[in-house]
């Protein structure tokens, strides 16, 4: 199968040359390009997904379908690959398959939009955009259940179709997608923004074809590609070792009880080439926390990583992609066998951040940082307001930003670019709810000489009987400090009854009732901390202690003394400093808060939860990794 | 006899604008700017005008002044000690902001913050609470709120700002807490969110009152000094200043809302733009406001700046209108550099300032910044004389921008218009953010090209952008001080109010678009002006339900009695399609209220350029070899101050002026008009 353009040009693109400033305008234009596609769609999406918390994603390519624009790799090779028909100028393709486009969507709430541009009858490009609907249909409000196992219970699920044809909507279609979406008027707006952002960048393509000519234009983005290649060869080969490093890190449930699963990588670099190899990771869940890693967008977040220290303003694209190998194992938790269920995919995306931060920084320790708000854990509201209009209220929870090189991790921020958090009032005026606490949690950031940011709290009050979902972890395992920090602290979730009695809510839950009156108290995680808090500025602790974001408490881990007015006793810190320096000796590059064993055993006694039980894991999975990972994962698990 | 006087302070020059108001005939001059007090240069300016037009000083009745003394307080962070009073629950909503890093991925590795504009140890919590409804869930706790607002008094804050979650449906108990302030600290003003700014959003809320309450001390002690200069030197004068909107304000609201003011010196340019261009018979323009560091560029329709619903300065972003100006870190001092990794020409963000400047200033500048590239190039002569003494060495410059030309195996020459072609498309980025992405076509407009190096760059990016004449003034400073004359009195007064077109009132509708009208009239009617020289406007912000962004509709009276809601319905969508190429066919609601009311227009005439015999070549002084489109040529150097209404300059040419500078180039031809603009067009 692969898709039949159909160009009514016949003219053949010719390779010129580039003149070096010419080529730097076609890049500029390119950001400019991409930015304003943001612009659209936020500005005229309707749910606050993504108009407010800005989940959505542009991405422009070359005719061939290689990303020149965007963050999260190019849906369109995976499209042209396995989409079964024609394109032609004015045809709009529209999926939410992640089986079906490679993985460039990971859940099907990801709603994908490919639109090629046309140039006097020839593809030159593609402008793409995904964006998160807020409910697709299925089982449960939001279309997250917890307890999928397999993805066809979490809603209406596109195959790669075309939706608009030469320029006509195919409003049958629409309507029928639209029927099976719980506020279907979110949808068809955000689907409309989502179109019109992708109308946006084609409209650039073309000026820029019209501007510089389209011989110039297309060799352009050839010479880009070369460009990008050439750069990322020279930063793997200074600063990427041979010799093999090794990192792992787990999601800590699978929402079944059983957990944590492990995510561990080798990277190592074979001439100019970087290998990445996943096969020490566990096999796939029978449950909903399996993520379909796109390779490509796995190559893009470490181009990202590698790029941000040398040359920020350069643009991305595929150029470098032949220059990465990434091998994930068939079978794995990382590359589940359709139909694996996948709506909680968003847990082991966000911990592949840490894990590219953990293996980059242990092979250049000059930029390690620790571990960080890696995910974005969900809360889920809804039922009848006023007895007969149905809402549903959907938030995307922020945390602790890691403890870097550079400097504090920020509390309560987004490590998601353009994410930002939905106003308060804004909520309260549109469902009934209301936000009564809203701040970051003292202590909370992992204690360093940069310390991790502090994570969030945030004290919900149902004002109906209602429906709560959560989607949340980091609750068993500690975000990690490095280079002396401490780990930051954990999340947890409390449900207050009218009452007062008390109940702490596992991380994964659907189905939660609430009554008018109950409250849900909600923390976030902080960042782990970098470097050793016993050399941390004492300036800074004491900004800290004025401001509310460490206790009397907190400031003992910076082995920092302080009096009544939180003022702190010089001469009697640097004595405690002294002793405690002296009692710990080398700090280990590492702090993990304890092994899975350890943590298993202090498990009740600190969440107020059980430990999760090993995993059992997919069949299906097992039989396609093979006899090894089975024996691998009975060594490992002697339970 | 009476004048009414425009006063632009800028970084150099003190610029004045003197009309006398019976024939509407203007008069201008320049002083040196007096850094440490303004007022000093603004005072000798007028000295200087009156003595040479021979007025007595006490013949000025108006003074209206743009100012960046708002603006520098929140980019220097030298602003108030600000309290802060929040609900139960909130007191790091300016801590946690809106959760955003800026950048793109992995860009929170870099990113540090600013401290708060009110730090966390001087945020209290009220212990209160109201609905969304505006109901009161918890009543205010006064004798915890006295305890806790002892820090105030220990901390010694200048300024207090009160900022209770959902005040903008219910502001009472924002007021109690500011009775209670004020019995415990007479002395120290106190704003509240509720009246400052009404709208919904507790971030947006909270930091543009507080924004108000920092710049406010360092704002009012500027404006009483000014006022009591005038008065000494000039007895009864009335002093308005120039709001980020393109109004004016009396002296007193200025002082009291100076967060208003942040956009004032933008605004001046805008708005004298627009004044130049009427007078060339231009009614559409883009303006184009290129300094040293940074650029500002603004579309003006029918006459009308656009304005839009929030001004930043720096990492701010406050809740007031402003006109819509969008600001570009690139400008003359930017620095171009080559990372090693990509081999990229990249230019700016970094820039050279002042200090150590380009390197053709020979002031210790290395670096090549795009004036460099400029004077390599040719475009900008030894003999221009950059407001009076600085000298310009080619040599220099050349020097600088070899470093990029080695870093990249290209010729200095085709380094240098590297440059500059870097930095137009940056410029023509910011302007296609105001024509195309708006909804209008650039190639209806004119493009109006001022600041320092405006000129310079205008012709180049007229071409990129299709707009045609470009436009340049003459004076740039003037341009400002005669937008801050011409402009008219205004102020607004909104709500918000967050209904259903279906669920709407009219009479409700009516009444609270009266007290809007009431409000805002009060303003005008404490500067003197009578109600029948006043005129109302309305705006709502209308989006679809549950939308965004709002989009804000114009509207009179009138048009609402007779076309009711539905006119203002179909004028959304029209806007709304205008704007983001579709309508939706979904309930919209109306989220805040406004009411605009303007005083009458000053009528002015700018002075006209006279005709000579003879043609453009008797301005004519010079020669030189300029490099454009890849190879040489040469161009004729004009004085602006010899030329006349009706010449006419063949491009490729160089027009120098006191403080400008003006390219045309090769198959381009600039004609002088009537009031001694430069109108350039292609040549055919």
């Amino acid at each position: 199968m692969a898709a039949q353009i159909i160009e009514s040009g016949t003219q053949a693109f010719n390779a010129v040359d580039v003149d070096p400033i010419t080529l730097d305008l076609i890049e500029n234009g390119l950001v400019n390009a991409r930015e304003q596609m943001d612009a659209i769609l936020f500005r005229t999406a309707m749910s606050p997904i993504i108009r407010e918390q800005r989940d959505g994603f542009p991405v422009l390519t070359d005719r061939e379908g290689r990303l020149h624009a965007g963050q999260f790799g190019s849906p369109v090779q995976g499209f042209l690959s396995l989409y079964d028909g024609s394109v032609e100028d004015g045809d709009v393709f529209l999926t939410s398959d992640p089986y079906a486009c490679d993985g460039a969507v990971s859940h099907v709430n990801d709603w994908l939009v490919c639109m090629p541009v046309f140039y006097r009858g020839r593809v030159v490009n593609w402008s793409a955009m995904f964006g998160h609907q807020t409910d697709i249909g299925g089982k449960t409000p939001a279309s997250m259940p917890v307890d999928s196992t397999d993805y066809y219970q979490e809603g209406i699920i596109i195959p790669p179709v075309k939706i608009i044809s030469r320029g006509e909507l195919q409003e049958d279609l629409l309507k029928l997608i639209l029927h099976n979406c719980r506020i279907p008027e979110w949808n068809g707006a955000d689907f409309n923004a989502i179109v019109a952002a992708c109308r946006t960048g084609r409209n650039r393509c073309i000026e820029m074809c019209e501007r510089f000519g389209v011989d110039v234009f297309t060799s352009a983005l050839d010479s880009l590609l070369q460009r990008n290649h050439a750069s990322m060869k020279q930063l793997i080969r200074d600063t990427v070792p041979e010799e093999k490093v090794h990192f792992e890190d787990y999601i800590c449930d699978d929402a079944l009880g059983m957990g944590p699963y492990r995510i561990a990588c080798d990277m190592w670099r074979e001439g100019d080439r970087m290998i990445f190899d996943f096969s020490g990771t566990d096999p796939q869940s029978i449950g909903c926390v399996n993520f379909l890693l796109s390779e490509q967008m796995f190559k893009m977040f470490c181009a990202q990583f590698m790029i941000n220290m040398f040359d920020p303003d350069v643009l991305l694209n595929d150029g470098f992609f032949p220059l990465m190998e990434v091998r994930i194992p068939e079978g794995s938790l990382l590359k589940p066998i359709k139909p694996a269920a996948l709506n909680g995919r968003t847990h082991a995306m966000g911990r592949i951040f840490d894990i590219i931060s953990g293996l980059f920084g242990k092979s250049n320790p000059d930029y390690l940082c620790a571990a960080g708000f890696s995910s974005s854990p969900h809360f889920m509201f809804s039922g009848y307001d006023g007895g007969n209009k149905w809402f549903l209220l959907m938030q995307i929870g922020f945390g602790g930003v890691p403890g870097k090189p550079f400097g504090d991790g920020l509390d309560g921020h987004s490590l998601w670019p353009k994410f930002k958090n939905i106003p308060n009032e804004f909520l309260e005026a549109y469902f009934p709810i209301r936000v009564d606490r809203f701040e970051s949690i003292a202590d909370s950031g992992g204690a360093g000489l940069h310390r991790g940011g502090n994570g969030v709290r945030l004290e919900y009050c149902c004002l109906v009987a209602g429906t709560v979902s959560i989607h949340d972890d980091r609750w068993f395992t500690h975000p990690w400090g490095v280079k002396g920090g401490r780990p930051g602290a954990r999340s947890s979730k409390v449900l207050v009854r009218a009452d007062g009695s008390r109940e702490v809510l596992a991380a994964k839950k659907d189905g939660i009732a609430v009554q008018p009156g109950d409250r849900i108290i909600f923390d976030t995680w902080g960042g782990g901390g970098w470097g050793d808090p016993l050399q941390r500025d004492l300036a800074a602790v004491q900004y800290d202690l004025e401001s509310g974001l460490l206790t009397e408490t907190g400031a003992r881990e910076y082995g920092v003394v302080v009096d009544q007015q939180l003022q702190i006793d010089k001469p009697a810190t640097e004595k405690l400093r002294a002793s405690m320096a002296a009692e710990r000796g080398e700090c280990e590059l590492f702090d993990f808060g304890g092994d899975v064993q350890q943590l298993r055993q202090r498990c009740q006694e600190e969440t107020g939860l059980p430990a999760p039980r090993p995993p059992r894991f997919a069949e299906i999975g097992l039989a396609k990794l093979g006899a090894d990972a089975r024996t691998r994962i009975h060594s490992d698990k002697p339970e | 006899m009476s004048y009414r006087l425009g006063v632009d302070v800028g970084g150099t020059f003190t610029d004045l604008f003197l009309i006398d108001e019976s024939s509407g005939a203007a008069v201008t001059a320049k002083v040196p700017s007096t850094p440490e007090d303004p007022s000093v240069g603004v005072l000798n300016g007028i000295a200087k005008v009156c003595r040479e037009n021979n007025i007595a000083p006490g013949a000025v009745s108006h003074v209206m002044h743009g100012t960046t003394v708002a603006t520098n307080a929140v980019l220097t962070g030298e602003g108030a000690r600000v309290g802060l009073v929040v609900s139960r629950g909130y007191r790091q909503i300016l801590h946690l902001a809106r959760s955003w890093v800026p950048g793109g991925l992995g860009a929170w590795i870099l990113f540090n913050k600013s401290r708060p504009m009110a730090p966390l140890k001087w945020t209290v919590e009220a212990q209160e609470r109201i609905g969304a409804d505006g109901e009161v869930v918890q009543p205010l706790d006064t004798e915890s709120l006295r305890r806790e607002l002892a820090v105030f008094g220990a901390a010694g804050v200048e300024a207090i700002t009160v900022a209770l979650f959902n005040a903008y449906t219910n502001g009472s108990h924002e007021r109690l807490v500011r009775d209670i302030i004020q019995r415990e600290f007479p002395h120290i003003a106190v704003s509240i969110s509720s009246e400052t700014v009404p709208e919904l959003q507790e971030y947006e809320r909270t930091i543009t009152t507080v924004a108000n309450s920092f710049v406010k001390p360092v704002v009012s002690r500027y404006i009483r000094n000014l006022q009591a200069s005038l008065e000494r030197q000039m007895g009864a004068v009335k002093l308005n200043i120039l709001r980020s909107d393109g109004g004016l304000a009396s002296a007193d609201m200025a002082a009291e809302y100076p967060v208003n003011l942040l956009m004032s010196g933008p605004a001046g340019g805008v708005s004298g733009a627009v004044w130049i261009a009427r007078q060339a018979g231009f009614e559409d323009i883009i303006t184009f406001d290129m300094g040293g560091t940074s650029t500002d560029v603004a579309l003006v329709q029918q006459g009308l700046a656009q304005v839009r619903r929030e001004t930043t300065v720096g990492d701010v972003c406050v809740r007031a209108s402003s006109v819509d100006v969008r600001t570009v870190g690139a400008g003359g001092g930017s620095i171009a550099h080559v990372p090693q990794l990509t081999k990229a020409l990249r230019v700016g963000p970094k820039s050279a300032g002042a200090v150590p400047g380009p390197a053709a200033y020979n002031k210790g500048g290395e670096l090549p910044t795009v004036t460099d590239a400029n004077v390599a190039l040719g475009y900008l002569p030894a003999s221009a004389r950059l407001g009076g003494d600085m000298q310009i060495s080619r040599e220099a410059a050349c020097a600088a921008v070899q470093q990029i030309a080695d870093a990249m195996g290209l010729p200095l020459m085709d380094a240098a218009e590297g440059i500059v072609r870097i930095v137009n498309e940056n410029m023509f980025g910011a302007l296609r953010l105001v024509s195309i992405e708006q909804g209008y076509d650039p190639r209806d407009f004119a493009l109006m090209a001022f600041g320092g190096a405006g000129p310079l760059h205008a012709n180049a990016v007229g071409k990129l952008l299709g707009s045609w004449p470009v436009i340049v003034p003459r004076g740039p400073g003037v341009l400002c001080a005669s937008g801050d004359a011409t402009t008219r009195v205004r102020d607004e007064a909104s709500r918000t109010y967050i209904k259903l077109f279906a669920a709407i009132d009219s009479a409700e509708l009516h009444s609270l678009l009266d007290e809007l009208h009431q409000r805002a009239a009060a303003t005008l009617d404490a500067d003197g002006i009578a109600r029948s020289e006043q005129q109302v406007s309305y705006q709502f912000d209308v989006r679809y339900a549950g939308q965004a962004l709002e989009i804000s509709v114009d509207f009179t009276l009138q048009e609402l009695d007779s076309g009711g809601l539905a006119a203002i319905a179909d004028k959304f969508d029209q806007l709304h399609e205008q704007f983001y190429t579709f309508k939706l066919d979904a309930d919209k609601e109306i989220v805040n209220i406004r009411a605009i009311v303007e005083g009458k227009a000053a009528v002015v005439n700018a002075s006209e350029l006279e005709r000579l015999p003879g043609d453009a070549s008797r301005a004519v002084y010079a020669e030189e070899n300029i490099y454009v489109n890849g190879s040489q040529s040469v161009a004729k150097i004009y004085d602006r101050g010899k030329l006349c209404s009706g010449d006419r300059i063949a491009g490729a040419a160089i027009v120098t002026e006191m403080d400008s500078t003006t390219l045309i180039l090769p198959d381009h031809a600039g004609e002088i008009d009537r009031i001694g603009n430069i109108l350039i067009r292609p040549v055919e």
